[in-house]
């Protein structure tokens, strides 16, 4: 899939305190790709955007923007980006056409294009009608849209999408990746970092997982799917249950990783059928009770959980968002 | 126009258009001044011309400073701040801009208020050229002095509180009410180091045709000099601020 490194980041490290947010990245985006970052919350994935698009340093490490280096030529590697921040973060006394004039003014979009490329976007995203009420008076749904559409008006190659979907409900979610398709078809290229396990696999074509500021793997959802194909899961349900006995069970033959959700334990091996009786065993040995026992079929989702450890859940869990303008 | 000063211009105009009729700015930057200037007028109507220096300056300086937090701090509360920066422009550009805004607000109300000391005070002005040119870099320093304020705080309340810690000490230590050389040594060297003191200086020059402390010039001169080390340091703090936080 990938063609050529439109974004290059190579070691990348930026850390905040004693918090290590972004530990040695390196990866490629090819160009037209639509690339995504997967990770819980607090992973490293909105440090990484802030760094390509030139709002933080790093501490170490370079990275590349339609060949730009971003430290070296920040504004060169800016003018061919859009940025969708996480917070949909326009200005709430502005009108929706005047927020978009505003944004290419500041792209400088030449002034005889500012109201016809304004009010193009604003059809695009069906919100013509609502072309001079001001942003602050919008859903959120409006908003989000409104923000997606103020990144494109000056026709970026590249366009970053922090957590697009983050506090939508479902049809406007479904809707704004409908907007992201759409946006690979014209050729653009899009990063885009997620918490979501499902939009990850909807929409992008390769998709790099990281937890605590690494990267744990880079790869197709098809590929992913597949290193957890040949993997068999069992959850039992044990009383009481802690992580001291995860890692007993994970020091099993045949279990390659134990972990805790919610009050099950779920266990991932490539041969977990031939070591049934020694887990059982091995549970009764600790003290715990067998409440209930089951075979999981594997998804994306167990891809992810052997992969990183995360518990599923806690990619559930949406960030507090801001929304709206100032005042 | 070169791009940078289009792209501050842009900025400026945004921000007087979202933001003139904010609480604050109202409260702060309108209300206190006319007060001011009403409270001194009525206590003595024949004195008013003797201190309208010092009431210009301290207009520019609430109402500037007033705005200068609120293009800063309201922004920085939901990150809409972030949008300059991830803008192709130079961060020594939209700091320029928000000053531009924050300078041109203090600037009008300057106006308004000499307007208002012309036509019911009877007011005249000795020397225009240097009154306006004193004005704009009044209000420049004044502008950057807001923005060095604003850049370390979040929300709107703490830009305005940290605000008043410099501004009510320069009304009484620059020259607005009292002559400076009439104050003990001490305060003298603290307000000699304010840039108030040169701006109520060269007013008083520029409107009553009085001899100041220093020629009106120099104190132009000097705050030229006000204009570019607040805007230099308010940038240096503003780019140390940025790398700080996710």
């Amino acid at each position: 899939m990938e063609k050529k490194g439109i974004i290059q980041a190579q070691d990348l490290c930026k850390r905040f305190g004693e918090v290590q947010a972004v530990d040695h990245l390196s990866f490629s985006v090819g160009e037209g790709e639509i690339f995504g970052f997967l990770g819980p919350n607090g992973a490293g994935k909105t440090t990484t955007i802030r760094v390509l698009v030139g709002l933080l340093k790093p501490d170490f490490g370079s990275a590349l923007v339609n060949g730009y280096d971003v430290l070296k030529e920040p504004v060169k590697a800016k003018e061919s980006v859009g940025v969708v921040p996480e917070s949909s973060n326009l200005y709430g006394e502005l009108s929706a056409i005047e927020n978009l004039i505003y944004m290419a003014q500041l792209y400088d979009v030449p002034k005889k294009d500012w109201e016809a490329r304004g009010e193009d976007l604003l059809r695009e995203f069906n919100l013509f009608d609502r072309r001079n009420g001001k942003f602050q008076g919008f859903s959120r749904g409006m908003k989000r849209r409104l923000t997606i559409a103020a990144a494109l008006v000056h026709r970026p190659r590249i366009l970053f999408l922090d957590e697009p979907t983050t506090g939508l409900d479902v049809m406007s979610a479904r809707g704004l990746r409908g907007v992201v398709k759409n946006l690979k078809k014209k050729g653009v290229t899009i990063f885009l970092t997620t918490h979501l396990i499902q939009e990850a696999e909807d929409l992008c074509d390769r998709v790099a997982i990281i937890v605590k500021g690494k990267i744990r793997v880079i790869d197709t959802p098809e590929a992913l799917k597949e290193s957890v194909k040949e993997t068999e899961v069992l959850e039992v349900r044990p009383k009481p249950i802690s992580q001291a006995l995860a890692g007993k069970m994970e020091a099993l033959p045949g279990v390659d990783k134990a972990i805790l959700v919610e009050d099950k334990l779920r266990l991932f091996g490539k041969s977990l059928h031939g070591s049934v009786l020694q887990i059982l065993n091995q549970l009764r040995t600790e003290g715990a009770d067998i409440l209930s026992i089951q075979t999981l079929t594997p998804t994306l989702e167990d891809a992810f959980v052997k992969l990183t450890g995360v518990d599923a859940e806690v990619m559930r869990v949406d960030k507090p968002i801001k929304m709206g303008g100032p005042g | 126009m070169g791009k940078g000063l289009r792209q501050a211009y842009y900025i400026a105009r945004k921000d007087l258009k979202a933001y003139y009729l904010k609480p604050p700015l109202i409260s702060w930057g309108l209300m206190l001044p006319i007060v001011f200037i009403l409270a001194f007028y009525l206590r003595n109507p024949q004195g008013i011309s003797e201190i309208s220096p010092g009431l210009v300056g301290m207009t520019m300086l609430f109402s500037t400073t007033s705005m200068a937090a609120i293009v800063i701090s309201f922004e920085k509360r939901i990150d809409a701040l972030d949008r300059l920066l991830m803008a192709p422009i130079q961060i020594r550009t939209v700091l320029f801009g928000k000053g531009l805004g924050a300078a041109v607000f203090g600037f009008v109300m300057a106006l308004i208020a000499l307007v208002f000391m012309v036509f019911l005070f009877g007011l005249s002005f000795s020397h225009p050229f240097s009154l306006l040119v004193s004005l704009i870099l009044s209000c420049f320093a004044f502008g950057f002095l807001g923005i060095l304020i604003s850049v370390g705080v979040k929300e709107i309340f703490e830009a305005m509180t940290l605000s008043n810690f410099f501004r009510l000490p320069m009304v009484f230590l620059c020259g607005v009410f009292y002559p400076i050389l009439s104050m003990p040594l001490v305060l003298q060297v603290v307000g000699f180091c304010l840039p108030l003191t040169y701006s109520v200086d060269a007013l008083r020059q520029s409107l009553l045709s009085e001899g100041g402390v220093i020629h009106r010039w120099l104190d132009i001169l000097i705050l030229a000099g006000f204009c570019l080390v607040l805007f230099e340091v308010s940038l240096a703090v503003f780019r140390k601020r940025t790398q700080e936080s996710n």
